[in-house]
């Protein structure tokens, strides 16, 4: 397998403009210093497979989001690179699809004018874009809903248009940000085989933030869990169930996904467990 | 009536759109439009009945108003000189357009109006969508604009009369100036709050910043505009009819405040109802632009 994404010692820095400097203690334990910077992530190595559903997990606030942005194009790294396909990323492309949480459907058109708009940027004539947008709307199991405005959609129903959008465009990588964390347990379940099923069928390579263990584990080649503020990499647990004709309820019971899920718990425990007393320290500095 | 005047006093918040709105939203039972009568008998005559009912409700309100605006005076509550009957007021209006002065004062009315709030709408949405996109030009405009939205409009009349004279050019100005300001408000805070999720989006997906701002940007600002420019259409006749008070041969404030001086009493009040008339008619125009614009929008492609 060839490396689609690769991070080679990615520090991401925030400066902290007209805030109160957060008190931190450097590495050795000395401090509290005032630092007039964030480290959102502190050199991250990681190496993307082509084809791989890649899953990130971690406490919050520990630069999920951050590594997305920066795999995205959306920020640059304060050190070290990013390659995408083995050049260096330098900006949004049509290459990555991103799904984000909330949608981000544009209310004033329908399901297939939203997807068509992820078409808009790549240049297709617009026959081939409703065409297109017509096959990935059959993709995600929306046919016939075509003509729906987002406000007459159920929010598993908009998520699916989301990611029938980043499809369409054809890149090469989907970065998904916790894209099913607003929805409720059973349209989720659904939407997580029909994600499967895409990934299965489509090879496209997938990374995928999650807080749901469950999910981390359903979903993924590999885990990677962060460690909490600065993030960096704890683990990456790989998982290796056969999916292959199984459903997700059967997977649920196998004693490696129990395994799996348990190990990973445990290592988001400590993480967890140490950001919230960051967070106290923080609060009373 | 009330619901203008109520509506022209509010300008002062146009960051929320919500608080600059008109007033509480139409319930759905007693909206004024008519439910789509399905094809069964039964369902159609629900429909014609909700109807009845949605108009009654609107109505009721209004009637008692007149019923008690007619017996008032005749009761000798109120002094009929000062307050005539509404027939005696309804008879003078009929009379105004019958002998076409009605329709003279209204169309200068209407013409100063339209005009300055046409300019002012052409003027404070680009304004606005610039002020809104490019924050430095924010930074510099704001304190102008602090300045100018907490000044009353009609304060500076006498300034436009000194600098214009009493014309038409004053008056037109003077609503342009009006109408600018919650125009241009909402149009910033409209630009300023589009969801950013969509920006990221955008920005994702590498729009360039012409389409960024034709496809999503423009789309999703034109609600809160549009509060803006229902605002101003308010606006629009209050600050008019007040200039035309001051200086003017013709237009609806001329003829309500020549007709006190002459003390025609009835002619008065007839001005004073054909101005709400207008209000209430604008502002209902506004609204149906409004939700052809917004509602369940047709798809734009390309
Ligand atoms: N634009 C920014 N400016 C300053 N600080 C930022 C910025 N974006 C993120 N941060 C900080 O960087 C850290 C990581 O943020 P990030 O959004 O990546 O976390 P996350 O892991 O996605 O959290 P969550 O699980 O809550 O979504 C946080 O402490 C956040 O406050
Ligand atoms: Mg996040």
């Amino acid at each position: 397998m060839t490396a689609r994404i690769e991070l080679r010692g990615v520090t991401k820095r925030f400066a902290l403009r007209g805030r109160r400097p957060l008190r931190t203690r450097d590495a050795r334990g000395r401090g509290p210093r005032p630092d007039h910077t964030v480290t959102a992530l502190d050199t991250v190595d990681l190496t993307v497979a082509d084809g791989e559903f890649l899953v990130v997990v971690g406490p919050s606030g520990c630069g999920k989001s951050t590594l997305l942005d920066l795999v995205g194009g959306l920020t640059t790294p304060t050190e070290g690179e990013i390659l995408l396909n083995g050049a260096p990323v330098t900006g949004p492309g049509t290459d990555r699809g991103i799904v984000f949480q909330q949608y981000a459907l544009l209310p004033w058109r329908t399901a297939l004018g939203n997807i068509e708009f992820g078409l808009e940027t790549t240049g297709l004539p617009r026959r081939e874009r409703a065409a297109r947008a017509r096959d990935h709307l059959d993709l995600v199991g929306l046919t016939g809903f075509g003509d729906r405005h987002p406000h007459e959609l159920s929010g598993g129903m908009k998520q699916r248009v989301a990611i029938a959008r980043s499809l369409a465009a054809g890149p090469d990588v989907l970065l998904m940000d916790e894209p099913f964390a607003a929805l409720d347990a059973q349209t989720r379940e659904g939407l997580q085989e029909e994600l499967l099923r895409i990934h299965r069928r489509t090879g496209r390579t997938i990374v995928f933030i999650t807080h749901g263990i469950d999910e981390a584990v359903l979903l993924g080649d590999r885990v990677v869990v962060l460690t909490h503020r600065p993030g960096r990499i704890k683990e990456i647990v790989p998982v290796e169930l056969d999916r292959e004709g199984t459903d997700a309820a059967s997977l649920r019971s196998d004693p490696e996904f129990t395994r799996l899920t348990h190990r990973i718990r445990e290592l988001l425990h400590d993480e967890v467990a140490l950001a919230r007393a960051r967070e106290r320290e923080e609060l009373a500095a | 009536m009330s619901t203008t005047i109520g509506r022209s006093v509010r300008p002062t918040s146009p960051t929320s759109p919500s608080a600059v709105g008109t007033g509480p939203p139409p319930e759905p039972g007693t909206s004024g439009v008519p439910d789509r009568a399905g094809p069964l008998p039964a369902g159609a005559l629900r429909a014609v009945g909700r109807l009845l009912t949605a108009v009654a409700t609107r109505t009721v309100a209004l009637l008692a108003l007149l019923l008690v605006w007619e017996m008032a005076p005749r009761l000798d509550l109120v002094d009929r000189v000062f307050l005539p009957p509404f027939s005696e007021v309804a008879l003078a209006w009929w009379e105004l357009l019958i002998g076409g002065q009605l329709w003279s004062h209204t169309s200068a009315s209407l013409v100063r109006s339209g005009a300055g709030f046409g300019l002012a709408v052409l003027l404070a949405v680009p304004l606005g969508l610039l002020i809104g996109r490019y924050r430095p030009l924010a930074d510099l405009l704001n304190p102008l604009l602090e300045v100018f939205r907490n000044t009353a409009a009609l304060a500076l009349l006498p300034v436009f009369v000194l600098l214009l004279g009493i014309g038409e050019t004053s008056k037109i100005s003077i609503v342009l100036f009006a109408c600018t300001w919650p125009i241009l408000l909402n149009t910033i805070s409209a630009v300023r709050t589009v969801d950013p999720t969509l920006l990221r989006l955008a920005r994702s997906m590498d729009l360039s910043p012409p389409a960024l701002f034709r496809k999503v940007v423009l789309p999703a600002s034109i609600p809160t505009i549009f509060t803006g420019i229902r605002l101003a259409g308010a606006v629009a006749i209050l600050v008019l009819v007040a200039a035309e008070m001051v200086g003017a041969r013709a237009g609806l404030g001329y003829l309500i405040n020549s007709s006190q001086l002459n003390f025609a009493i009835p002619r008065m009040y007839a001005g004073i109802i054909t101005i709400s008339a207008i209000g209430l008619l604008v502002n209902h125009l506004l609204l149906t632009v409004e939700r052809r614009l917004t509602a369940g929008r047709p798809d734009e492609r390309g």
